[in-house]
């Protein structure tokens, strides 16, 4: 049996990379949940309230996949980047609704910058409660942190080049635990790629200059993700042919900011929001549409 | 001169036009009171899937800005509710309006310098303090009334006359708005406070007393709750609530400090007020209310994430729970019908 569990869902596709470089590092076995399938989803919507938004859903199934393959399932807490950072209820509450939820040990930390609560201070915790000494730590986070700052600087090279590129460019607005999901996103993301289509990730831009850029748009937005969205929209605006935005319903900061943004911008967009229960016929549909309307427009 | 108007909240647009008219030189527009053109309105131009309180304070917005107003008032709370002010400006400048958007509340910090400045450009004579002043006044007022509220919801559902604790409720929230100085509030208060005393009321002891719980404009909001203390209080049920504006503001931060230590359920506040209400829940499960009364407006995700964990409580202290969502089109019949199963119910149980 593997020590740590891994649900591949919401923190996974932030912190994913620089948790398995530190677990292999630490020497700590970890096992991470597959890819979103259909028996995932149907497990996460068996345990949770029926209101709560997909992707916390797809999440908690990856927690009850995970319940009695390991020892400990890893989830932390995100409540704020600092003032004016917070981040979605569900990233505050998740380690409290996993405790009551499910009958499992769960690792967790916590960030909150405003209790001075850092990601450094976090993976330490964790570390110690798996038993290893200080100096193992230590030298697993800087060596993860270190692969981790490489692999986000890479990521943002490749999206740059994309963004010059001089095919048909569409933005995808939206969380990168949608974007990348198995069963939420990926499927898009497919289709225009086999319509030859360059996508731009909205998650893959510098921080510092998208959070500042976002300003523009709103003033009071307070949602760091949300912010990262805006802000990646307004970077790329003029070099990219459409927008799609993509939500699992009912996505609490999505339903405002992205509404903002939408009622703002002067580009093409179409807004696709993903419940569970429809089929990608449908979905194809809007997104054959939408791809004839941005040639068009480039042709004119 | 500025015609100002704001959403209003339950009774609280008495102590809020009381503020306003002392401490600006402006005309304050009284919000009409919500009906179902409010909710057809706020449906209309709201985004889908954002929370019930938007929809709400949008219609009531777009209300007043047809009679008149040009300068609307928004105030927010810990959730998505600090983000209203920006996006709905947004939908209204886009529906043709032309106002001014004063947001109190961001992130669910009060920033008192950035709200002098805002005052200061709708009236150049405002002194501060004169409006330090007035809302320690407000403030005052607001606790008394809400004392004043919680005395009335455990007894309006015994008095002997029919209506005399609304209609003595009317009375004071008259004089409360006319009020001049804090010595004369304190003066009325007292007098009201003897009189609701003195309010004929039989309680028989094998009473049902249920604890109402929840996201806190639902709440704090009669109309969108579809009246569910009166209701309850027409059948002889005694009602305890514990959020209103005066606990939220003063009392909120310092009780849940003390609560999340050591404590089985939470470990973390889970934002708004979803561990406000798992504490809540825990006090009413260990004092011996018959039953538990969970409400919020639907999408509210705070409260949508403590759901699992509160009735995972009430199950290990064996309180009945029920939990109502409302989106301001479901049926009242459907919603009357399914309390009156509920409290039926706990009838039946405290019998056996």
């Amino acid at each position: 049996m593997d020590k740590v569990g891994i649900p591949r869902g919401l923190f996974y596709y932030y912190y994913g990379d620089l948790w398995k470089c530190f677990f292999d590092k630490l020497g700590v076995s970890y096992i991470v949940s597959p890819n979103t399938n259909k028996e995932i989803m149907d497990r996460g919507i068996k345990v949770s309230n029926d209101e709560m938004c997909l992707s916390f859903k797809v999440f908690l199934g990856h927690v009850d996949y995970l319940k009695d393959k390991c020892d400990y399932i890893l989830v932390p807490r995100i409540s704020n980047f600092g003032i004016s950072n917070q981040t979605c209820t569900n990233f505050l509450g998740a380690y409290d609704i996993v405790n009551n939820l499910f009958d499992v040990n769960v690792l967790n930390y916590n960030i909150d910058l405003d209790k001075r609560e850092t990601l450094k201070k976090g993976l330490f915790k964790i570390g110690r409660e798996l038993g290893k000494s200080f100096l193992d730590i230590k030298f697993a986070y800087l060596y993860a942190m270190d692969k981790y700052k490489e692999k986000v600087k890479k990521d943002i090279e490749i999206n740059m080049e994309r963004l010059n590129s001089k095919n048909t460019k569409i933005l995808i607005v939206s969380h990168p635990y949608n974007t990348y999901d198995n069963l939420i996103g990926m499927d898009i993301v497919k289709y225009l790629n086999s319509q030859n289509v360059d996508i731009i990730y909205c998650d893959k831009f510098d921080d510092s200059i998208t959070s500042k850029l976002s300003k523009k748009i709103s003033h009071d937005l307070y949602f760091k993700y949300s912010k990262n969205n805006l802000g990646a929209a307004i970077y790329s605006l003029d070099k990219i042919d459409g927008i799609l935005f993509i939500s699992s319903f009912p996505c609490g900061p999505d339903s405002l900011a992205n509404e903002l943004l939408m009622r703002k911008i002067k580009k093409p967009y179409v807004n696709l929001i993903i419940d569970g229960d429809m089929s990608f016929t449908g979905i194809e549909t809007r997104l054959e549409s939408f791809l004839d309307v941005i040639r068009r427009n480039a042709c004119v | 001169m500025y015609n100002i108007a704001f959403p209003q909240m339950g009774d609280y647009c008495v102590p809020a036009y009381f503020l306003l008219s002392n401490i600006l030189d402006a005309n304050i527009i009284k919000a009409p009171k919500i009906t179902n053109k409010t909710i057809e309105l706020g449906f209309k131009y709201s985004p889908d899937f954002v929370c019930t309180p938007f929809k709400y304070t949008l219609g009531t917005m777009i209300e007043c800005l047809d009679m008149g107003a040009d300068t609307l008032i928004q105030y927010g709370g810990g959730c998505r509710y600090g983000y209203y002010a920006e996006l709905q400006e947004k939908i209204l400048n886009d529906l043709g309006y032309d106002f001014k958007m004063i947001n109190l509340v961001i992130e669910g910090r009060i920033n008192l310098r950035r709200i002098n400045k805002l005052l200061k450009q709708i009236d150049s004579k405002y002194s501060k303090i004169k409006s330090i002043y007035y809302s320690f006044i407000t403030l005052k007022m607001i606790k008394y009334m809400d004392e004043i509220d919680d005395f009335i919801r455990e007894n309006v559902g015994f008095e002997v006359v029919k209506g005399s604790f609304e209609k003595l409720k009317e009375e004071m929230l008259i004089k409360f708005g006319n009020v001049k100085s804090y010595h004369e509030l304190k003066i009325i208060y007292r007098y009201f406070l003897n009189k609701f005393k003195c309010v004929k009321v039989y309680k028989p002891d094998d009473r049902l007393r249920i604890g109402i719980i929840g996201e806190l404009y639902t709440l704090m909001e009669p109309f969108s709750n579809y009246y569910i203390e009166k209701e309850l209080a027409k059948n002889n049920i005694e009602v305890k609530r514990f959020t209103n504006v005066d606990y939220l503001f003063l009392r909120k931060s310092k009780r849940m400090k003390k609560y999340l230590k050591n404590n089985p359920y939470v470990k973390y506040s889970m934002g708004a007020d979803a561990s406000d209400n798992v504490a809540n829940c825990q006090y009413l499960c260990e004092n011996g209310y018959d039953g538990i009364i969970h409400i919020k407006s639907s999408f509210c995700t705070p409260e949508i994430g403590v759901m699992q964990v509160i009735s995972k409580i009430a199950e290990s202290y064996d309180v009945p729970i029920m939990f109502f969502s409302f989106d301001g089109q479901s049926s009242e019949t459907g919603f009357k019908t399914r309390l009156e199963a509920f409290y039926d119910m706990l009838e039946m149980r405290k019998n056996k």
